[in-house]
């Protein structure tokens, strides 16, 4: 019953990659939407079943077959609905056939056999993540990895004749077979260590074990799994990928690069919570990295121009709140953010997407302003989602944000509790510049037809004319969805509001049996000391929680009110601010030049060991010389031996006769 | 008695001579001829080897050189007479089609 | 006494008119010296009591190759070579593969009769063991052909057979059938 799940995208994708192309849009795109809404069911069914059954028993497996048997290692294709999982299948399926049915509108005027292949490419995605978060074992989960991984190259680069499109798929492949390296390394030695890859079963042996006081074989292994979710998740240092990655359709980058890829690093520290709690020192590179990541990526969105970049940064960011909270041991909290986040990150992309697909493909920022009259529809959902991810009181990312910032103050890392509130403020005011800027004040056109082709998406794109045309706000598919996902973003939070408002954090006793380990004799002694049982202590604190969240709805106020000081009054402060700091500036716009350092330290040396060592040293020189000298020896050899056909007889004969004598003479010579 | 050394030194002349022949010569009947010297030449070498080891071998082998040397001389003398058909020419320097 | 006169002048006449043999322009000459010359061999193998050879040089050699061989020199009504390209020059003073052949030639003689000088028993007589009427009777000869050498005899009839047409086929003009 579990395989369903996967089963109905993956249907979805054969089909549409078989006939795609002969069929018209409705069927292609409808089908494959239903594929979805068709998983989303059966996933809501067997979570249903599951919140059936006794806490502590909360899992259905079901074993395919066997995979690999060698030697003493079994690995068997199996799938896990747990508590975790759970929330894993229901946002993935529930926001990716939202998505699938905002796409129908948004992809239209594709023509047929690009819209069939675009929608086969979403839907083989959806089977992938599926599987990589069902996976009861790392080698499932690491086939969904790779499988999404293929997947994000694809649709990045959908609109493959354009050479940036390209570049940026080829970028975030070779970013993530890097984390991937990483991460089978560390599977391995897992595997060699504890003899399985079974997460059940490793945390069952993991459990008994003292954490590691300094860095072990543990340690090791899930700073290397970390590495391998750095990559995935865009997190320092291979998030270089993210950014460019909306080169891909604004769908794309709703469902593959806020909701759903990018959270499954999270989902797998959350999926091996008691191996990495017994890991105390990648605990703590997890939480730096993750705090580091969210400032950083904050600063930078600060000053972007194109509206998808500063969506971008801003997912990277948030990634980083969500490692930070899985560093400090707080991982139904990092479980809770990555939910909400899917819902409002994916409402600001598609509203994004709304406001490109009315302005026929501009994307950049300075020339937009004015359409909250024109668009409305999109301009209130994507207020609320924009309130949302600033963490106002009341809506889904207050909530969730709260509770990370809680636990790591709670924990004793007032360090990064700082740099986590920073990065709230920073949150609040890059989100509302982009608010002000895109729907606010007056309409800015480009100056130049010139101007728009560096930006645009494959779309046609018209010159903006002087006057005011006719904008007309997202058509019926998209905008229902951004009601739905406006909605989500309200009320989504409302599943874990913390006891210290009155709530009893259902979400987080929801998750909890997913980060203990169950032994596997008997289901009633789960006797291990968890950070989510650490935690419970602490909730106790219930006066500090409120003072916390205070604080946290304040700086969200004050961030908003400074991107209502500087932007909402025309620029000109906006313009002040960039003169006066103008290295900071130019820093920010660049994007620390990180991927400047990258090329200049690690491609380019690369690429001229390849170029000129190996290929023309190695390949051309050595290789293809012992093959063409070969040939041409033999060429000589032969070109020196024809001269023996004289094709004189007498000449044969003479040759006959020297033989003759030479070997008398030789046994003369030895008589 | 004649030693056996001197028969020896005849056929050993006779051979030389036939070789020079060979190779000194531009009519191909000429060479023809020499080879039966050299042929003659080993047959009584056998000869005078057989005799002397008292047996009647040396003699059954000249019985089957002369036969080869027959059907040799016939068949050699058929492809010369195709060839001088072909180049009106008896000399071993005009065929040279098998040249590199 | 008298069989070592008679050994050197059957010997010098055999040497003598072979040397002729490749000496002369005339092809027609060249035969009727070689005739001479296995004439004297004949006479050898006799003094080497071997009468059913030396019937057999007279009879196939002389007798037959040697027809023919006059034969085709008649047939082919083959020009002599002519004087120009006729060379008596001395054959270490010819060009290419003549003055080669001619060195080669001379090393072949230095050799063989450097060996021919080091082998020992060569001054026994030829005739010292065994006795003249069991090596030279036909009878012996027929025996020994007949059964030690039976499959050497059948097969070198065959090798005729070929031989013959080959020949056949070979002499044969183009477009005949």
């Amino acid at each position: 019953m579990i395989a369903l799940i996967p089963l109905f995208p993956l249907l979805g994708f054969l089909v549409n990659a078989s006939f795609g192309r002969r069929l018209p849009k409705a069927v292609s795109g409808g089908l494959a939407s239903l594929a979805m809404i068709a998983a989303f069911g059966v996933s809501a069914v067997t979570v249903w079943q599951l919140a059936g059954l006794a806490p502590a028993q909360r899992a259905v497996t079901q074993t395919l077959y066997t995979w690999i048997a060698s030697g003493e290692f079994a690995f068997d294709l199996t799938f896990r609905v747990d508590p975790l999982s759970a929330v894993m299948i229901l946002v993935i399926t529930g926001i990716g056939a939202l998505i699938h049915i905002y796409s129908t509108a948004y992809m239209h005027e594709e023509p047929d056999g690009e819209y069939a292949r675009y929608f086969s490419y979403l839907n083989l995605f959806a089977a992938f993540m599926l599987v990589l978060v069902l996976g009861a074992n790392f080698l499932v989960l690491f086939v969904g990895w790779e499988g999404v991984g293929l997947c994000s190259y694809l649709l990045i680069g959908f609109w493959y004749q354009k050479r940036s499109a390209a570049d940026a798929g080829k970028k975030a492949f070779v970013v993530n077979r890097i984390g991937d390296y990483a991460f089978i390394l560390g599977a391995l030695l897992i595997a060699v260590r504890f003899g399985t890859l079974d997460f059940q079963r490793l945390a069952s042996a993991v459990a008994p074990l003292a954490p590691e006081s300094m860095f072990g074989p543990l340690s090791l292994a899930t700073l290397l799994l970390f590495i391998g979710a750095t990559g995935k998740s865009a997190q320092i240092p291979l998030y270089v990928w993210l950014p460019d990655a909306m080169e891909g359709p604004t769908p794309v980058s709703a469902l593959i690069h806020a909701a759903t890829m990018v959270t499954a690093g999270v989902y797998m520290i959350g999926r091996n919570a008691v191996l990495f709690s017994h890991a105390p020192e990648t605990m703590g590179v997890v939480a730096v990295i993750g705090a580091a990541t969210a400032l950083m990526a904050g600063t930078i969105g600060l000053v972007q121009n194109d509206i998808k970049r500063v969506l971008a940064y801003s997912t990277v960011s948030q990634l980083g709140y969500m490692f930070l909270a899985m560093g400090v041991g707080a991982f139904g909290a990092g479980i809770f953010h990555l939910y909400t986040h899917a819902f409002f990150k994916a409402l600001l992309f598609l509203g994004s997407g709304a406001v490109i697909h009315a302005l026929h493909g501009e994307q950049d920022i300075r020339h937009m302003g004015g359409l909250k009259a024109a668009l409305p529809i999109t301009y209130w959902t994507f207020l609320i989602g924009s309130l949302a991810i600033a963490g106002v009181p009341g809506l889904a990312g207050f909530f969730s944000k709260d509770e990370i910032l809680f636990e790591t103050f709670a924990h004793g890392r007032t360090i990064l509790w700082v740099v986590g509130v920073l990065t709230s403020l920073l949150t609040a005011t890059y989100m509302f510049r982009l608010v002000f800027l895109t729907f606010h004040g007056e309409r800015r056109h480009a100056a130049a037809p010139s101007h728009l082709a560096p930006s645009d998406a494959a779309h046609d794109s018209h010159p903006a004319p002087a006057h005011h045309d006719h904008l007309h706000d997202a058509p019926a598919a998209m905008a229902l969805v951004l009601v739905v996902l406006a909605v989500g973003s309200v009320a989504a939070g409302y599943a874990g509001v913390p006891r210290a408002l009155g709530g009893g954090n259902a979400l987080g006793a929801w998750l909890e049996p997913s980060f203990q380990a169950r032994s596997v004799t008997t289901l009633a002694d789960t006797q291990v000391v968890t950070p989510g049982e650490a935690a419970e202590e602490l909730t106790g604190e219930e006066g500090l929680e409120l003072s916390l969240m205070v604080v946290s709805s304040i700086v969200a106020i004050v961030g908003i009110g400074l991107a209502a000081f500087i932007w909402l009054t025309g620029g000109k402060r906006a313009e002040q601010a960039a003169r006066s700091f103008p290295g900071v500036h130019r820093l920010l716009l660049n994007k620390y030049y990180v991927d400047e350092v990258y090329d200049a330290a690690l491609v380019q040396p690369i690429r001229i060991v390849s170029e000129e060592g190996l290929w023309r040293g190695v390949d051309v020189y050595v290789i293809d010389g012992a093959v063409n000298g070969t040939a041409s020896i033999v060429n000589e050899g032969a070109t020196l031996m024809r001269r023996f056909q004289t094709g004189s007889v007498r000449t044969y004969a003479g040759s006959l006769l020297a033989g003759v004598v030479l070997i008398l003479g030789y046994y003369l010579w030895r008589w | 008695m004649i030693p056996l050394g001197h028969y020896l030194v005849v056929s050993a002349v006779l051979f030389s001579i036939g070789v020079a022949g060979v190779f000194l010569r531009r009519n191909l009947i000429t060479i023809l001829l020499s080879i039966e010297i050299m042929l003659n030449a080993v047959n009584l070498s056998f000869v005078a080897f057989g005799r002397s080891l008292g047996t009647v071998d040396g003699q059954i082998i000249t019985f089957f050189v002369m036969t080869v040397a027959a059907a040799e001389a016939a068949v050699g003398l058929a492809i010369v007479i195709g060839l001088f058909r072909h180049r009106e020419s008896l000399s071993p320097d005009a065929f040279t089609s098998l040249k590199w | 006494m008298s069989d070592t006169i008679l050994f050197y002048l059957l010997a010098g006449v055999a040497i003598g008119a072979s040397a002729l043999v490749i000496g002369q322009r005339n092809p027609m000459y060249s035969i009727m010296l070689l005739i001479t010359s296995f004439g004297a061999l004949a006479g050898l193998y006799i003094q080497l009591d071997a009468p059913f050879v030396a019937m057999a040089q007279i009879i196939v050699y002389a007798g037959a190759i040697m027809v023919l061989f006059l034969f085709v020199v008649m047939l082919l009504n083959a020009p002599q070579e002519d004087a120009a390209g006729w060379d008596r020059a001395h054959p270490m003073r010819r060009t290419g593969v003549g003055r080669f052949g001619a060195l080669l030639a001379v090393l072949l003689v230095v050799q063989l009769t450097w060996a021919l000088g080091r082998v020992a028993g060569l001054d026994a007589p030829v005739a010292g063991r065994g006795d003249a009427a069991v090596v030279g009777s036909v009878r012996e000869l027929g025996r020994v052909l007949f059964t030690d050498y039976v499959f050497a005899f059948e097969a070198t009839s065959i090798l005729i057979l070929a031989a013959m047409v080959g020949a056949v086929l070979l002499a044969r003009r183009e477009g005949d059938r």
